[in-house]
């Protein structure tokens, strides 16, 4: 489970655009740069929107996987 | 010949200036790209529940983006920064709506109800009825709520401002709306606005 390597994580399970990004956002912005965020969702939009998240943002999408109907981020902060 | 021209030496290599001037000309258009904050500029005018959605989330999402976003709400608009807010859909005259049960058994729920519009106008409370089923479909997607939408542009600076016309026209009071709200304006404020906005919406 990676989000045991992450600084913190984020459950984003049963929340439906854009509220992914939000909490996403959110929860980046009371960290420190280089500091990781887990998050696992459950919309299926979540996949493209986290990666025009961080490519807007310039935050790295260090890892991103679909695991049994659920999807797992991991953010590194910029 | 002009001032820039007489500061250009007579033997200069024209070919080898252009070619260093273009290369400059691009990494200064690539730093001014990297520092420019994008800017969305939405003009609101709708005051139903369905149509509360694209104004929220669109300032919410580009805020979390970094954005810098501003959004004027007018005419019909202006319920959506009512302090209370009672938000209704009216599924009449709009056949795009589905009319679907957001609880029972899912063969229940897969049934897409046409209801003629004559029953629609016909049935006293109609609306209301509707928006209840609504708003128990959005709690059931896991999509925000109008109020949760509009707190998380609050929290995120998004400028909302109000247009003082609609204020008069419909005989509202500043009291109703909520105190957030950065400015009451006309639309030869929001203009300048939006005319220097990278995106601009009228929802």
């Amino acid at each position: 489970m990676m989000s045991t390597h992450a600084t913190q994580s984020l459950d984003a399970r049963g929340l439906n655009c854009p509220l992914p990004i939000l909490r996403t956002k959110k929860a980046l912005s009371s960290m420190g740069t280089g500091e990781t965020l887990a998050i696992t969702s459950t919309d299926p939009g979540s996949l493209k929107d986290m990666q025009a998240f961080c490519k807007q943002t310039g935050h790295e999408l260090v890892s991103s996987s679909t695991n049994q109907g659920e999807f797992e981020f991991l953010i590194r902060r910029a | 010949m002009g001032a820039a021209e007489k500061l250009i030496p007579e033997n200069l290599d024209k070919s080898l200036f252009n070619q260093w001037f273009d290369q400059r000309f691009e990494t200064k258009m690539a730093e001014r790209e990297a520092a420019h904050v994008p800017s969305l500029a939405i003009i609101a005018t709708k005051g139903t529940l369905d149509w509360a959605y694209p104004p929220f989330i669109l300032a919410s999402t580009a805020s979390a983006l970094g954005w810098d976003v501003s959004v004027f709400f007018t005419f019909y608009g202006l319920e959506l920064l009512k302090k209370d807010l009672h938000l209704e859909i009216s599924p009449l005259g709009n056949p795009s709506m589905p009319m679907k049960m957001p609880f029972g058994p899912q063969w229940l729920k897969d049934i897409n109800w046409k209801i003629p519009n004559v029953v629609m106008a016909g049935v006293p409370g109609f609306e209301k009825m509707a928006t209840g089923l609504m708003q128990q479909t959005v709690k059931n997607n896991g999509v925000a709520s109008i109020e949760e939408l509009r707190s998380i542009c609050l929290e995120a600076d998004v400028k909302l401002v109000a247009c003082q016309m609609t204020v008069e026209l419909f005989g509202h009071s500043h009291d109703d709306f909520i105190p957030e709200i950065k400015d009451w304006i006309g639309a030869a404020s929001f203009l300048p606005v939006a005319q220097k906005s990278d995106v601009c919406l009228f929802i």
